[in-house]
């Protein structure tokens, strides 16, 4: 019997497969399928404090319109007792998760300010998530933010809410950090429970017919893995922080490179909106298979067996690495 | 009251007896009344609620339900009734067209008395079986903030006998018990069966002044029939009711402590009057009595109220049971008409008069009357303000959130400390730039003022633009607070406030104060609302409270209102009054005048007299002062007025590049209030041109040689940006830049007035080189509706703009009451106007429900006159000459210019009458133009057409008359704040709707379709505007009834109205809106009249709809049920959809000839028939 068992934030999964923040994850019924599919954990979609304000004072504004300035109408839409703020919603989808799901229900946050990063954090402890994990993007646009003063940023903002609250947390990161590895030890020691590698953004698309610029988000390519194995594969063993690959795990081959590298869970997204959710359950069958043809026993078995500290040699990882390809592949060309 | 009525339903709150009313909202007051009468007579207690015109359309019911011995209230906030004007304002006119139905009529004074007295008038009806009216005075006592204590659930319970309501549901129809109601009955026995009733009226008082006494006992607030107050021997008393009692009281109060003897008596019961109770409440000593009505009879002896009290009199007098050794002398005036200030001045004026050996009857007090010289005198001066009292005027814009803070202060003051609080609220009846006032009192003792503050100990001014057309300081007092809101500092304020304002100022020792309120808005996120920001100032300055209570207060209050709305929301407020106090500074008023300019005028000196010396000064808020004779009777005014009222109501203002513009038209086809204008003029004409005077070469193939300039009237501009929007163009080096864009105002103003005007001064192209059918070509027609004050960003008033650019020389508007009502034909100024011929819409509102019969009327009339200035024309040919005579009969009149031609036709004719006295010359010319084609457009919105009109429209479209109708759909009724209507989408919420309406929207161009002979439309500009304008031609042209449903995006949908067009076209892309033509006139020529315009939905509905807070709302609220009328109504558009494109898709007649069977081979004709070939 092969043994899929892994953890991940002290939550003891079933296998390493889990379901990363995206629509998907939106609703109930999706949760429930992921969750007959396989995944042995949920991240549910971010909830966006940006967006709450832009909703609060967009629901404020629409009330507001047109109000006392004409005597036969002092107002234009019947006032409700109570208006579902988003994140009433989420609070209470990660709730109705939690009663509808035995697996764990992570919940994802992305804050704008101190303020609401540690408000939202309690509040989702409160719901009853398993686990939050934090979706730290943000893009500095301004040319007198430094790197330090935003990593320092981010590391200040791990430990308020790990002092807030008592539910694991996991920090999901951009891949644009200058030093990733100081980073991360800086979140370790901040009291991340994980870190969870790369996040993937909206990039601005251009249409030059209308000429208009709108923010686009295609599904991830099985390429884009190698950039996350890099880093969990050097990562690995020098944070006490558990490792999660999310981006460009489209098979069992790559939950199995995720692994290796170090990662405690493999996260997927696009592979389940591009083949549906039941493709899960054949990624699981994939899983086993292959374990089985190569007598692996259990996932403990392989993780980190292709780490940097694992290899004979890690220059595949370092600077060298980048000389050897070019060359190699010159060398290729060459003998066609 | 309803909309309260329905929330509180939507909540779950339940009444005494454990149930949730039903609230049902129907088509009209009629209707309304109607249902009511049915619940009634099912055995349901129920009530309603209504005012002016819609309580005239309960009278029959009222004469029914009376009739009938039905317990009932109707309680209703008392309007003024349209006569020679609509007015929305209050006073008692509605109420006294009832008094003969057989309600009993109860008047409550205050706000306090409003809700006791209701609670008294569903006792005594139950009591009684006498239906009541219980009315209080609109907007005064209705529209009044004012503390006031709550009637318990235990109270009602105490007071009502259940044994009364189970009579009433015993007496109801039942079919386990059956009974007849509302039999025919004839001469023989009706008149008896009318009196058989009497008993029930002659008990009601009684009844009433028991529930009084048991409410005093419970609540320790008594009432009577009358209520007498001041001198108990007392020589002069006024007799009065409803809200001026409190004025009158407090003027009472006043004099009698100076040593006079006054009185006023309240009636609260008016009818049944009970002249014994009415006589023994006022003192045995009255010399003088003297009655005021809050309504006029135009026609009778005297008021109603005056001629009651005369009757008591003398029916006392003449019987001999008279308290009173002598007859006092009793005269009747009115007062307070439309909601007129009726203040203790005017109550001074009036216990004057009754001084006087021979006082003046039939008098009228708080106007001038230099006609028929019927007015009082009074000293304006004289006040009786409270010297402990708080007296606070705020003049601010609807849209800064004024009038909302100062609710929220009197809220504060009234329920989280000891004192009393009043608000009440002025308004201007423009709905974009709207000037809000608010009056304010602070006191330690409950207050009775029931009229506007005229000497303010603390004045606020929210705009600094105000200062240069308004005397904000007027009613200033002496030492007064004044808080200004301006751009400037403390040190440099001074130079920038007129002379006029600065003298008062230095006169009135003011303490002056200001704060950079808008820059405070912008850096804490308030946008352009100053409400929290300067609620924050007035408690800082005006000591009502001390201030860290004050701003603890204002702190609490903001969670409490705003938390609802979100966190963010909250934490933006509370940053805004951090910042505020930080932010006011006091002013060192130096002492000296040192303004090198004044107050302008409203309107400019060179408008025509009667605008100037008339509208202009309504329009600078002296309109309480302009006399009788200024008015015309009657109520008939110029049209044209619109463009000397400059209301700079605009931050940012568009601002054309003509190099990048394509001449496209788009934005002078969008703009709600006509403020950009497109020419083409000799080039020569550019040579006097302003320096800063843009052109360019017309894009146009025979305009090459002219110039073409887009040009913006800086000062009529709402900044609404639905130009910038629609601009289809794009820098190629910079893609925020368009052919046009928004600037700051202020510093173009000048430059582009000079502009403006010498745009004025071109030529306007001649219409005959233009086509009319194309937006590019309609933008050089001359508008004749301009600068209305409809919304920035209106959805409806675009449609009508083009309708003035494509017939408005010939154009007869009947316009249902409503938004386009309001700002068409609100004064002081209204925007329909004339084109350089003088020629332009003629306008006339009649009602809001019989719009359609009015309209038709009008073609009836101008038809008529047609007919009958040709049968002239024949028996004037040997005058006019044979050749002209036949021309006019013969001309055909489809083309411009043909009607054109017509005209010059007409003019010869006017011109050969012109010295020939004969009776049928002169009778040729009055109506000779009626012999010039005339187009006839009847205008209103879904709230009529759908709804309170539906009969009266379907009616007219069936009549096959030539008329046109334009339905400005905002699928709600958006001049009274939102209501449903059947014309609400499924999905969307509204007052009467909070769940979302729940089924879907009436489909009026399918009804209309029906007739077969009926032009019908459904267009949404910002769909099509290409459909719009063939649609409107069509309409026109087509030789029978023709209605155009146009979607009008409308700030009632809840959202940025910037985004309209762009709202109407995903109406359009989701297939929610369907463009469609159905043109009878197409079956003659064999083709399907049914066109659709637009193409199958490629837009999911909630990509449209989710959009508009309408929608968005019931999603945050009810997710569940927004979901699922989502999905409902996305099948509704797709079944609208299979039905439409059906139509569109059926052969016409050439197509598919024969639907009928053959006749049979020597059938016999029926009668009337054709004969079979």
């Amino acid at each position: 019997m092969i043994d899929l068992r892994t953890a991940y934030l002290g939550l003891s999964l079933k296998s390493p497969l889990v379901a990363s923040s995206s629509p998907l994850t939106e609703s109930l019924e999706n949760i429930q399928r992921l969750e007959d599919a396989g995944a042995a954990a949920v991240v549910l979609p971010s909830i966006f404090e940006e967006q709450l304000a832009l909703e609060s004072n967009a629901l404020d504004r629409d009330l507001s319109r047109g109000t006392e300035s004409s005597a036969e109408s002092l107002s234009y839409l019947p006032a409700f007792e109570d208006y579902r703020q988003g994140q009433d919603a989420y609070l209470s989808q990660i709730r109705r998760a939690k009663n509808a799901c035995s697996i764990p229900i992570l919940a994802s946050l992305n804050g704008a300010t101190a303020k609401g990063w540690v408000r939202f954090a309690k509040e989702i402890e409160q719901a009853g998530a398993d686990a939050l994990e934090l979706n730290t993007y943000s893009l500095a646009t301004g040319s007198r933010e430094t790197s330090g003063a935003i990593e320092k940023e981010l590391v200040t903002l791990v430990r308020l809410v790990k002092e807030a609250t008592r539910i694991p947390v996991a920090v999901k990161l951009s891949p644009q950090y200058t030093s990733i590895p100081h980073l991360a030890m800086e979140l370790d020691q901040a009291g991340a429970d994980a870190l969870v590698l790369f996040n993937r953004f909206y990039q601005p698309d251009f249409n030059i017919e209308e000429l208009d610029v709108s923010p686009k988000l295609t599904l991830s390519r099985p390429e884009e893995l190698l950039l996350r194995l890099h880093w969990v594969a050097i990562l690995y063993g020098d944070v006490q922080a558990d490792l999660a690959v999310t981006g460009g795990v489209h098979s069992a081959e790559g939950v199995l490179k995720s692994i290796m590298a170090g990662a405690q869970v493999a996260m997927m997204t696009s592979v389940l909106l591009a083949k549906g959710i039941a493709h899960l359950t054949t990624i699981q069958t994939d899983l086993i298979r292959w374990m089985e043809e190569h007598e692996y026993e259990s996932i403990r078995q392989m993780r980190g067996s292709l780490s940097r500290r694992a290899v004979p040699d890690p220059s595949a990882f370092e600077r060298g690495n980048y000389i050897k390809t070019l060359s190699s592949y010159t060398m290729r060309a060459a003998s066609v | 009251m309803a909309e309260w009525a329905d929330q509180w339903k939507e909540e779950g709150r339940k009444n005494i007896w454990g149930t949730i009313p039903v609230v049902a909202e129907m088509q009209s007051e009629g209707g309304a009344a109607g249902a009511m009468h049915g619940a009634l007579q099912a055995g349901a207690t129920s009530t309603t609620f209504t005012c002016s015109q819609g309580l005239l359309l309960m009278i029959p019911n009222m004469y029914k339900i009376a009739g009938e011995l039905t317990s009932n209230v109707i309680h209703v906030t008392a309007r003024a009734i349209a006569t020679h004007a609509l007015s929305i304002f209050g006073d008692q006119s509605d109420v006294m067209a009832c008094r003969g139905t057989g309600y009993a009529i109860l008047a409550s004074d205050s706000v306090q008395e409003a809700a006791d007295l209701a609670l008294v008038a569903h006792i005594s009806t139950m009591g009684s079986r006498i239906p009541f009216i219980h009315f209080f005075d609109g907007f005064r006592t209705s529209h009044e903030i004012n503390k006031a204590f709550a009637i318990s659930d235990e109270t009602i319970r105490a007071m009502l006998d259940e044994e009364f309501v189970l009579d009433h549901r015993l007496r109801a129809l039942s079919s386990d018990n059956p009974i007849l109601r509302g039999t025919a009955q004839n001469p023989d026995v009706f008149f008896q069966a009318r009196e058989a009733a009497n008993p029930y009226y002659l008990a009601c008082p009684t009844i009433v002044q028991n529930a009084m006494d048991a409410f005093a006992k419970q609540t320790g607030r008594g009432y009577h029939l009358f209520d007498y107050v001041g001198a108990p021997d007392a020589d002069r008393v006024i007799v009065l009711m409803g809200s001026g009692a409190g004025a009158v009281e407090e003027t009472i109060n006043y004099l009698n402590s100076q040593g006079e003897k006054l009185g006023l008596l309240k009636v609260r019961l008016y009818r049944p009057f009970a002249a014994e109770a009415f006589l023994a409440a006022l003192p045995a000593t009255v010399k003088s009595i003297a009655v005021l009505d809050r309504t006029k009879d135009a026609a009778g002896l005297g008021e109603p109220l005056y001629q009651d009290v005369l009757t008591a009199f003398s029916e006392a007098f003449s019987s001999g049971t008279a308290p009173f050794a002598q007859q006092p002398r009793i005269i009747g005036g009115r007062y307070g008409l439309s909601s007129k200030e009726f203040t203790p001045a005017m109550a001074k004026g009036v216990f004057d008069e009754l001084k006087q050996p021979r006082p003046k009857n039939h008098f009228t007090i708080g106007i001038h009357d230099d006609v028929t010289h019927t007015s009082l005198a009074f000293d304006p001066e004289f006040s009786t303000e409270d010297p402990r009292t708080v007296r606070a005027l705020f003049y601010g814009l609807g849209s800064d959130g004024t009038v909302g803070a100062n609710k929220n202060s009197i809220k504060i003051i009234g329920s989280e400390t000891p004192g009393y609080a009043q608000g009440y609220f002025v308004y201007d009846s423009k709905k974009s730039g709207s000037v809000t006032t608010s009056h304010l009192r602070f006191g330690p003792d409950p207050i009775l003022s029931t009229y506007l503050i005229t000497k303010a100990n603390f004045v606020a001014c929210h705009q600094f633009s105000f200062l240069e057309r308004m005397d904000i300081l007027a009613a200033a007092a002496p030492e007064a607070v004044f808080l200004l809101n301006a751009p400037y500092g403390p040190d440099e304020i001074w130079n920038h406030i007129p002379r006029t304002t600065q003298e008062t100022i230095l006169k009135k020792k003011l303490q002056f104060y200001v704060i950079d309120g808008n820059t405070v808005a912008r850096e804490t996120g308030m946008g352009n609302r100053l409400n929290t920001i300067m609620q924050t100032c007035f408690f800082a300055i005006s000591g009502v409270l001390p201030p860290d209570e004050a701003i603890a207060q204002i702190k609490k209050s903001i969670k409490k209102t705003y938390g609802k709305r979100g966190d963010a929301v909250v934490q933006k407020n509370f940053a805004a009054v951090d910042a505020a106090v930080a932010a006011l500074h006091k002013v060192n008023v130096p002492d000296k005048i040192t303004a090198v300019f004044d107050i302008l005028p409203m309107l400019p000196k060179e408008a025509p007299a009667f605008v100037y010396n008339v509208l202009g000064e309504m329009a600078s808020g002296r309109g309480d002062l302009l006399p009788v004779s200024a008015l015309p009777p009657g109520g008939t005014f110029p049209t044209g007025t619109s463009q000397w009222e400059k209301r700079n109501i605009a931050q940012m203002v568009p601002v054309w590049d003509e190099e990048l513009c394509i001449q496209c038209g788009k934005c002078v086809l969008v703009c709600p209030h006509a403020v950009i204008r497109a020419k083409v003029y000799d080039t020569a004409l550019l040579a006097n041109a302003p320096a800063t005077f843009k052109s360019a070469k017309p894009k146009w193939k025979n305009m090459d040689h002219e110039l073409y300039t887009l040009q913006v009237a800086p000062e009529d501009c709402t900044g609404c940006t639905l130009c910038v929007q629609i601009c289809p163009v794009k820098s190629k080096s910079e893609a925020k830049h368009k052919a046009i864009n928004m600037e700051m105002q202020a510093p173009l103003r000048e430059a582009e007035v000079k502009n403006w005007n010498f745009f004025e001064s071109l030529p306007s192209v001649d219409r005959g080189r233009l086509s009319h059918t194309q937006v590019k070509d309609i933008q050089l027609l001359d508008p004749l509706f301009e600068f209305s004050g409809a919304c920035a960003g209106c959805g409806e008033t675009p449609y009508l703009k083009l309708l003035t650019q494509l017939f408005g020389d010939r154009l007869y508007i009947a316009n249902a009451t409503g938004c386009s009502s309001i700002y068409g034909g609100n004064l002081p100024t209204t925007p329909y106007t004339v084109n350089k011929s003088g020629r332009g819409p003629t306008w006339s509102n009649s009602l809001f429900e019989d719009n359609a019969e009015f309209g038709l009327g009008m073609r009836l009339a101008l038809d008529q006159q047609k007919g009958y200035a040709e049968d002239l024309l024949q028996r004037l040919a040997p005058t006019l000459g044979d050749d002209l005579v036949t021309s006019i009969l013969t001309a055909p009149q489809v083309k411009e210019p043909e009607i054109n031609a017509q005209r010059e036709r007409v003019l010869a004719v006017r011109q050969k009458l012109a010295g020939v006295g004969s009776a049928e010359a002169r009778a040729m010319l009055a109506i000779a133009d009626s012999l010039v084609r005339k187009s006839v457009w009847i205008i209103g919105g879904d709230g009529w057409a759908y709804d309170i009109g539906f009969g009266g429209l379907d009616h007219v479209l069936g009549s096959g008359k030539n008329v046109k109708v334009l339905v400005l759909d905002t699928e709600t009724y958006s001049n009274t704040g939102g209501q449903m209507s059947k014309s609400t989408p499924r999905g969307a919420v509204a007052k009467f709707a909070e769940g979302g309406k729940p089924n879907s929207k009436k489909d009026l161009a399918m009804e209309a379709v029906a007739y077969g002979s009926v032009y019908v439309a459904r267009v949404a500009m910002g769909g099509s505007d290409m459909q719009t304008v063939k649609a409107f031609q069509e309409a026109e042209a087509y030789d029978g009834p023709a209605i155009i449903i146009a979607y009008s995006h409308c700030i009632a949908h809840g959202y940025d109205l910037s985004f309209g067009m762009e709202q109407q076209k995903n109406a359009v892309l989701s297939g929610y809106w369907p463009l469609m033509r159905y043109n009878p006139a197409l079956r003659t020529e064999g083709k399907n009249p049914f066109i659709l315009d637009s193409k199958a939905p490629t837009l999911p509905l909630k990509e449209f709809s989710y959009h508009e807070a309408r929608y968005t709302m019931l999603a945050r609220s009810r997710p569940e049920v927004a979901a699922k009328l989502l999905l409902e109504a996305q099948d509704d558009v797709e079944r609208s959809w299979r039905v439409y494109s059906g139509r569109a898709a059926m052969p016409g007649r050439s197509a598919s000839p024969h639907i009928a069977p053959p006749e049979p081979v020597g059938a016999i004709a029926p009668l009337g028939s054709a004969a079979p070939k």
